[in-house]
């Protein structure tokens, strides 16, 4: 099996370093790259009666959109590099699908950005790098 | 919601001072057309078997409720932990993650049903047929899990889903594709009548009945002033809500109602312990009222029949509402949502409401002769005496607040988000019905709209009595109609469960988790 390498993305500058970081040690060890987008999600938030209702419909926007405006962008970027690259786009707690998606796909390596877009509760409630650096299953680097 | 509570708290206060007179007259006013407008509606849904004191629309319910429970091998209690399991997403496909879960579809549900039935009903449940309406009502919240089962699993087997992925579902859809499927006939017309008395129900319980009470409540804490003001400004706020697509405060009401939930079931069960020593004979008082009643008007009946008509009213098991509410999860098995949803009148019924009625029981709000242990009744004779002479919210107020002051006012505040997140649920469930029978399209909705928020100033201007019986007749000609579906479609329903049952035993049903 080949190696691989998960980066997680979010479009933000702390993520596009990340991702040169990754890339660059994908080229030098000649592994796989897979870029993950996780949208924030649980399953226990309290939604009224419209939202229900069109949950289905915003659902498809909102990976529709995630993949035009965020995972496409960069998978052009990197065609021309040699690189052999994937992506995969989720629902669910950041860190915890990273770790699902680090898992699934066997990966080696886990990258991350330092910070991503958010801000506010990250410092209540502590960064998703913090946490995957607690909790990943496999190496892990963290960039600045 | 902060911000609304105090302005209306200033807005109230000065306008009480200047037209006290004039404010009056116009609550009079609306209170006497109102009742005159709607006595023969409610008295035809109220009225009992020739001969005796029971209306026929309890037993109709409580009827449908045992043939559920026994057509159905008494599901709410085997599919109990199967439905827990449900709700916590061991069986979620994570590739579903996304979608409306069962987790959030019950929440919505409860947001619309757990609200003043269960502080104001029950406390008139038990104001007027003493505590052993308490035990009828529980009893008639554990059989109402089979009739919402049966309901919200058809509401998400025959739901509509557009191109564009939003989804409609409810009694009206059942009743006109689940009857073409099986070859019944006047599956249309049913539908139509269905949502005739939807529209209304939404007008009645799931709007007047909260403004009155909340309305109640505020001035029981602030003091007495006209009801109209409170729905001028529950109106405006609704309007902004419903009319003017402010989403933020709906969804702040959606997120602060589950957390006031739990607050006040936290808190009755600290007055239910710190009256320990009480709780052999609340029990006592419940079972023996519940067969004797205890004095109480009518008796054994008048204890029954409180108790079931307030349980059916706070869980709403049976009059289809909640099959508008559940349809829109995401789920392969229309028949997990069932599942899901016999979990609503449990924790609706069976304990918050019962919490209720324990307080209001333990703390001793009603009056009983210390020899002969009989309740007293007031002077109408048509209630329990109670210490301050209170009914309704006030009641409940009053049981807990002697045993915490400030009490109160957490209980206006979750009076009022109770009662808003209801309006908002119903006039969602309203609109449904509206644009099932005048067909969709942003001048029809807005008419709908309008109407409601109308009814809300009407509401909380009108007194008690007539609102509350106008309340029930609406939510239960709902209940008519969507009972005759139920019988008609249950079949089906068994079909579903029992094919999902053995593929759950045979493990072709697989846990994700």
């Amino acid at each position: 099996m080949s190696k691989k390498i998960v980066v997680g993305y979010d479009g933000s500058e702390g993520a596009a370093n990340a991702l040169e970081f990754a890339a660059g040690l994908a080229k030098a060890s000649g592994a796989g790259l897979v870029i993950a987008h996780v949208l924030e999600w649980s399953p226990y938030t309290f939604l009224t009666p419209n939202e229900i209702e069109e949950r289905h419909a915003r659902r498809k926007e909102e990976l529709e959109r995630a993949d035009k405006a965020v995972l496409a962008p960069v998978l052009k970027k990197l065609e021309g590099s040699g690189l052999e690259v994937t992506s995969a786009l989720r629902y669910g707690h950041i860190a915890e699908t990273l770790i699902k998606i680090a898992e699934e796909e066997h990966v080696e390596h886990l990258v991350i950005g330092r910070t991503g877009h958010s801000s506010l509760s990250t410092r209540i409630f502590g960064s998703v790098a913090g946490s995957l650096a607690q909790a990943a299953p496999v190496p892990i680097t963290i960039v600045p | 919601m902060k911000n609304f509570s105090a302005a209306a708290f200033a807005a109230t206060a000065s306008l009480c001072a200047s037209a006290p007179a004039m404010a009056q007259t116009i609550d009079e006013q609306v209170n006497a057309v109102f009742a005159s407008s709607t006595g023969w509606f409610v008295s035809f849904i109220f009225s009992p078997f020739p001969g005796t004191s029971f209306p026929w629309i309890v037993a109709w319910l409580v009827v449908a409720a045992t043939i559920f429970t026994l057509y159905f091998g008494f599901i709410q209690f085997k599919a109990f932990p199967h439905s827990i399991a449900l709700v916590r997403g061991d069986y979620s496909d994570p590739n579903d993650a996304g979608e409306v879960s069962h987790f959030q579809a019950l929440a919505t549900a409860l947001s619309g049903t757990v609200g003043l039935g269960n502080i104001a009903g029950v406390a008139v449940a038990v104001g007027i047929g003493g505590p052993g309406a308490t035990f009828w009502m529980v009893l008639a919240g554990l059989m109402g899990m089979a009739s919402k089962f049966t309901e919200c699993t058809l509401g998400v087997k025959y739901r509509n889903e557009y191109a564009d992925g939003t989804v409609s579902g409810g009694p009206m859809y059942y009743m006109t594709k689940g009857f073409e499927e099986r070859g019944f006939p006047a599956g249309k017309v049913l539908a139509v009548v269905f949502a005739v008395f939807c529209i209304l129900g939404a007008l009645g319980g799931g709007n007047m009945f909260q403004a009155n009470q909340a309305h109640a409540q505020i001035s029981n804490v602030v003091g007495d002033y006209p009801g109209w003001i409170t729905g001028i400004i529950f109106a405006g706020i609704v309007f902004a809500v419903i009319v003017g697509g402010l989403k933020s405060i709906a969804s702040v009401t959606e997120k602060v109602v589950p957390f006031m939930g739990v607050l006040y079931v936290v808190t009755a069960l600290v007055i239910i312990l710190m009256n320990a020593d009480k709780i052999g004979w609340a029990f006592g008082q419940i079972f023996e009222g519940a067969f004797s009643g205890l004095g109480v008007a009518g008796g054994m009946v008048g204890a029954l029949i409180q108790g079931f008509k307030r349980a059916a009213f706070s869980n709403e098991a049976g009059v289809g509402s909640a099959a508008i509410a559940h349809s829109a999860v995401r789920t392969k098995e229309p028949i997990t949502e069932g599942f899901v949803s016999l979990l609503e009148p449990f924790i609706d019924t069976v304990v918050i409401c019962t919490m209720t009625a324990l307080v209001i029981i333990i703390t001793g709000q009603l009056v009983a002769d210390p020899t002969t242990g009989l309740y007293l009744l007031n002077e109408s004779g048509s209630a329990i005496q109670t210490v301050e002479g209170n009914s309704g919210v006030a009641l409940t107020s009053a049981a807990f607040s002697s045993a915490f002051g400030w009490f109160q006012y957490v209980l206006v505040i979750a009076v009022v988000l109770f009662a808003f997140s209801t309006m908002i649920s119903w006039s969602y469930y309203g609109l449904k019905a509206w644009t099932f029978l005048f067909g969709e399209g942003k001048s029809k909705e807005l008419v709908f709209k309008i109407l409601f928020c109308i009814f809300v100033v009407i509401g909380a201007a009108a007194s008690l009595g007539p609102v509350i019986d106008f309340s029930d007749a609406a939510i239960f000609a709902m209940a008519v109609v969507n009972i005759i579906a139920l019988y008609a479609l249950m079949p089906i329903v068994k079909k579903e469960m029992n094919s999902y049952l053995s593929r759950l035993k045979s493990g072709e049903i697989k846990k994700f988790k």
